[in-house]
Order: C-alpha cells, then sequence, then structure tokens
C-alpha cells in the first residue's frame, strides 16, 4: 500500500469518526468538559470547522498566491451580514437568501480586487486593510437599520427551516458545518492542482516570470482572490446558521489579523495546515477564556494572572514565538516529526 | 463661515495625529520596507504609560502633570519600538513577510495586554484649564487641543526635515530609501539607521498618542488600531517613504474626512478617505509625490 493510499484511508477513516461524533458519548478528560456529544461539545466542534474552512481560504491567496491581503474578513462578513440582512430585514427564505449572497460574494470581490491587484506586495495589503476597514465602518453606521450597528443582527427563531433552530438540532448544525469543510478541502484542493493553481503557485515564486512566459498574472492573481473570497462569504453563511446571527466583531481588521495568525498557526502553503490552525485557533480562543476564569488562575499575583487572563495575549505572543522560530507552523512541526 | 473654520482647524488637528503617526511609518517602509503594524500599538502603550505617570503625580499642578505625560509617553514609544526593533524585527532581515506577522503578533499582544491592566473602558487624561478651553478666532471657537496638535505636528515636521537633509544620519536615510543596497555597499552600517528610524517612528506615534487623549478627551485600547489604518491611507496617498508627502496627504485626509462627517453622515468622511485612496492608485499608483525621503 503506497503513503498516497494511506493517509486517503487515514483521512476517510477520521472523517466518519467525526461525522459518527453526535451518536457517540464518550468524554475527552481535559480536551473537553462535556461529553463528545453534548450540544455544547458539538456547537464548539462546529465553529472550529468554520474557522478551519475559512483559515483554508485564506490560505489560498496568501499561501498560494503569496498575496498578503489584510482584508480578508470583509468577504467573510459580506456573507455573514448579507444572509443575515436578506432573512432578518426582508423575510427571505433560507435558498433566496444563499442565491442573494453567492451574487454580492463574486460581485464584491471582482470589483474589490481588480482596484487592489493594480498593487503589488504590501501596498496591497495596506489597500485591502484600507477597504476592509471601510466595509467596518459602514456595518457599524447601520445604514437605513440594515447591519444593526454594534448589536448585529440576530435570527429570530422563526427565519430558518426547524431543523436548524434549537439546541436538540445541535448536531444538525455540526454536520452541516462538517459537510462545509470537507466541500471546501475538496474546492480548495481541486483549484490548486488545476492548471492555473500551479500558475499560482508560480506566481508566488516569481511574478514576473510568469509574465515573461505570456501569461497575465493580474488575471490569475484576480481569479484566485474572487474564488478566495466567495469560498470565505460562504463560511459566513454557515457562521450565520451556527451562531444564529451576524456580530460586527467579524469585520473588524483585528479579525482578519486572527485570520493570519490561525494560517501561520497551521502552516502557510498547505491546505490541512491551514485547517488545523483554524481548529486549534478557535479552539485555544475559547478554551483561553474558559482558563481565565479558573480559581486556580484567580489565587496568583496581578503581574502573572492579568497577561494570562488575555486570551489575545497569549495567542499573540504564541504567534511571535511561532514565526521566529517555527516558521513552517504546526504542519511544518508534523511534517519534520514524520521525516526524522 | 465660523463653522466651516472650525471644521476647517479640528480638521487640520486630527490630519496632524494622522502625520505624527504615518510619518515614522512612512520612514520605516521607505528605508526597511517593512509594513509595521505594531505601530498603533505603539501610540496605545505610550497613551496609557502616560495616563499612568499623570495619576502618580495626582495633587501637583495640571500642567506638571500634563507635561510629564507628555515626556513619559514620547520616551515609552521610542523604547518600546526600538526594543520591538532590535529583539523582534532584526532577527527576521531574511524574511520580509515574517516581519510583517511579527509586528502583528506584537500589535495583538500589547493591545490585550493593555486590555487586561487597564480594562477596557475609556479613561480620562487630567489636562491643564487651558486645553480644555478654546480660542476664538473668525467667530469660531476652536478647541486649545487642536492648535496643540497642529502646532506639535508642524514641529514634528520642521525637526525631521532637518534631520533628513541637514544630518549625517539623516542622509543615510535618504540615501537608503534611494536604494539601500547600493548605500550597503559602499560600506555604511545602515542598521543604525532602521533602528534609529524605528526610534524616531515609535516616539512620534507615543506624542500622537498623548495628543489624541487630549484631542479626544479619553483613551481607550482600540483607537490605535483605527488611526494606524488611516495613517496607512495617508501614507499610501502621500506617497510611500516620503515625509513631507505624507505631512500633505495627512491634511488632504483629516480635513475631507472633518467635513464630510460634519455635512454628509457621520461615517461618510471615513468612506470618502477610502474612496479617495482608491481613486488615487487608478490615477496615479505611486502617490501624491515620488519615493523621496524629503
Amino acid at each position: 500500500m503506497t503513503a498516497a493510499r494511506g493517509r486517503i484511508l487515514f483521512a476517510v477513516a477520521a472523517l466518519l469518526v467525526l461525522a459518527a461524533l453526535p451518536q457517540i458519548g464518550i468524554t475527552i478528560p481535559g480536551l473537553f468538559e462535556r461529553p463528545l456529544s453534548a450540544p455544547g461539545t458539538l456547537s464548539l466542534l462546529a465553529l472550529c470547522f468554520v474557522f478551519g474552512a475559512l483559515a483554508l481560504t485564506y490560505d489560498i491567496v496568501f499561501g498560494y498566491v503569496g498575496l498578503l491581503s489584510f482584508g480578508h474578513a470583509l468577504y467573510f462578513a459580506t456573507g455573514a451580514y448579507a444572509a443575515a440582512i436578506a432573512l432578518t430585514r426582508w423575510h427571505w427564505h433560507l435558498p433566496q437568501a444563499i442565491l442573494l449572497t453567492a451574487v454580492v460574494a463574486i460581485v464584491l470581490p471582482l470589483v474589490l480586487g481588480a482596484v487592489c491587484l493594480r498593487m503589488h506586495d504590501i501596498p496591497f495589503a495596506m489597500v485591502t486593510l484600507a477597504f476592509a476597514e471601510a466595509g467596518s465602518v459602514l456595518v457599524l453606521q447601520n445604514p437605513f437599520g440594515l447591519t444593526g450597528g454594534e448589536e448585529g443582527l440576530a435570527l429570530g427563531s422563526d427565519v430558518l427551516p426547524s431543523y436548524l433552530v434549537g439546541v436538540p438540532n445541535t448536531h444538525n448544525l455540526y454536520w452541516i458545518a462538517l459537510a462545509f469543510l470537507v466541500l471546501t478541502y475538496a474546492v480548495g484542493w481541486w483549484a490548486v492542482n488545476s492548471p492555473p493553481g500551479r500558475v499560482w503557485q508560480a506566481i508566488r515564486e516569481n511574478e514576473r516570470r510568469v509574465g515573461v512566459l505570456g501569461l497575465n498574472p493580474y488575471l490569475y492573481k484576480l481569479g484566485a482572490f474572487v474564488l478566495s473570497a466567495f469560498l470565505a462569504s460562504a463560511a459566513g453563511v454557515v457562521y450565520v446558521l451556527l451562531q444564529g446571527g451576524a456580530n460586527p466583531q467579524i469585520t473588524t481588521s483585528s479579525f482578519t489579523l486572527a485570520l493570519l495568525v490561525m494560517v501561520v498557526l497551521g502552516g502557510v502553503g498547505t491546505l490541512w495546515g491551514a485547517v488545523l490552525g483554524g481548529i486549534v485557533y478557535e479552539y485555544l480562543d475559547f478554551r483561553l477564556v474558559a482558563l481565565s476564569n479558573a480559581p486556580a488562575l484567580q489565587s496568583l499575583p496581578a503581574i502573572v494572572r492579568v497577561p494570562l487572563s488575555e486570551p489575545l495575549f497569549i495567542l499573540g505572543v504564541l504567534f511571535i514565538v511561532l514565526v521566529l522560530f517555527v516558521p513552517g507552523g504546526l504542519g511544518g512541526l508534523l511534517r519534520r516529526r514524520a521525516a526524522a | 463661515m465660523s463653522t466651516t473654520v472650525l471644521l476647517l482647524i479640528t480638521g487640520l488637528g486630527l490630519g496632524a495625529l494622522y502625520f505624527l503617526i504615518a510619518a515614522g511609518l512612512s520612514l520605516i517602509w521607505g528605508l526597511m520596507r517593512v509594513l509595521n503594524l505594531a505601530h498603533g500599538a505603539f501610540f496605545t502603550v505610550a497613551a496609557y504609560l502616560g495616563w499612568s505617570a499623570s495619576l502618580a503625580l495626582s495633587g501637583t499642578s495640571p500642567w506638571v502633570q500634563w507635561g510629564v505625560s507628555v515626556v513619559v509617553a514620547v520616551i515609552a514609544g521610542g523604547v518600546f519600538a526600538t526594543l520591538t526593533e532590535v529583539v523582534l524585527i532584526r532577527p527576521l532581515y531574511a524574511r520580509p513577510v515574517g516581519q510583517v506577522l511579527v509586528t502583528v503578533g506584537v500589535a495583538l499582544a500589547a493591545v490585550a495586554l493593555i486590555e487586561g491592566g487597564y480594562g477596557g473602558d475609556p479613561k480620562q487624561l487630567t489636562l491643564p484649564a487651558w486645553l480644555t478651553g478654546t480660542t476664538a478666532i473668525l467667530g469660531a471657537n476652536i478647541p486649545n487641543t487642536r492648535w496643540v496638535a497642529i502646532f506639535a505636528a508642524a514641529l514634528v515636521l520642521a525637526l525631521l526635515l532637518f534631520f533628513l537633509q541637514r544630518t549625517r544620519y539623516g542622509l543615510i536615510v535618504r540615501a537608503g530609501v534611494e536604494n539601500r543596497s547600493m548605500v550597503e555597499a559602499l560600506g555604511i552600517d545602515v542598521q543604525r539607521a532602521f533602528t534609529l528610524v524605528f526610534a524616531i517612528g515609535g516616539m512620534a506615534a507615543g506624542l500622537s498618542g498623548v495628543l489624541a487623549a487630549a484631542y479626544y478627551g479619553t483613551i481607550d485600547p482600540v483607537r490605535g488600531t483605527s488611526m494606524l489604518i488611516f495613517a496607512f491611507i495617508v501614507i499610501v496617498i502621500g506617497g510611500l517613504g516620503s515625509v513631507a508627502g505624507s505631512a500633505l496627504a495627512a491634511v488632504i485626509v483629516g480635513v475631507l474626512q472633518q467635513f464630510l462627517n460634519f455635512y454628509a453622515a457621520a461615517g461618510v468622511g471615513d468612506f470618502a478617505v477610502v474612496l479617495l485612496l482608491a481613486v488615487v492608485l487608478l490615477v496615479r499608483p505611486g502617490g501624491l509625490t515620488g519615493a523621496t525621503s524629503t
């Protein structure tokens, strides 16, 4: 049996276990407080899957094309808000809302990408950051009462089909998130291994040479930008279903930076590394908040307690250490272990 | 008329705050090709340390308190920036993306630490009575904090231009912006210029932080990030690496933002600034000025 076939078998087995999780009542002490089939654990895992998928979409532009975008949160938020607005403000049904979101999720990155990609490298990063900030300002201003400003938009219990609402149906949302992750991975894998995907990686290595070879790097970059933004918007829709609404936190520049942390944490330029990074980041973010309220921590002196009770401080420091000493991220570490 | 004057001066004051952040960012980019996302953290940390210093001196004259908080903020910004450059950015010269990422980590960690240590609620800085007052010009009552911001920015602009045009290190920095590898090939130590530019940028950002505390009346942990984004817009519009271009763009951005936020609706000004950026990029991708360091 070849290594590749072994890996596929392993992936299929892991997927089957993940899919069966809502039916398995085991507990993993330390990792999760409640049994794996409990709604709380399932919704945390579902959120982890969505962020894994989102990190993967970011890795397509950052890891494969080499475009350092600081505006990726904008497209996630676009998906989330377009769907939430159609559902709550206009009382559309879910399929129509998804259709509208799909149209917006192609047009917006096409227009913004066309402008941003006139710049290269770091100026490109700054310009994408500026557009994302404009999006954040727009959401907070609550134009025409659409976005709900700082409060965000909460889906009522009546706008979604009944099988997606309520604690007893958490396993349905879990399966949707898992299926979305698998689908995103499949699309991402297909895209980066397709002929245009090879051109993306060539652009990352040497853009001028791609131009000299007679291909137009601009169009290829725009294609990658739109694909990645479209998938990010789809992740935004799943996020709205999971969270029961959209909130302005996902529009902020800090959220884009969190995406960057996820991808670098997992390993830039590998799809599964990015997924791993997204999952680990979201899990840590959640668990570190729980840790900050732990009684053991409260008894420590303030100088130790205060930094440890700020999840973003721990993640920021972890990130610096990774960048300085482990450039390949967690994925790189695992691979090196496997090779040794 | 009086409203126009008020908006104009307030816009200039805002532009002054942007310029103080943008000048350092622009030089750092021009010389080192580092996008410094930690610059907003310099701004925030300096403002909070200035606030702490002022609190420690409570009871003394407000002028002393405010003066000390300004000095502490400038020093704190400079020290924080120097440490960031020496400890974190220097080991990564071979990896430009790694440098950007490390500054992201600094920004996240520093802001989270400030939020943990001081809490997320806005804090008020003790100001001398004169600073909270207004001065009447052409029938408009202009808050004095605007004048202070404008004066400070003009002073920093003059000092920076003097440094760049008239001193030996300024010459090295200008030459480095023009062609770094040539300067290195001539046997000049550019590394020291890097640290110097970071220190100057951090001091200016710290000054901006403490002046913004007076301008807005409060300090909070997240203002640094939004100021940083507008400073990015300023340096791209002004032409990356150009201090004079940053000054010009800061004035345009600050005034435009104030006028539109007042006459159209709150938030429209912020939006228009981003649109202006898009237009400038489409018409003049190099910004208003070319990339020179004067």
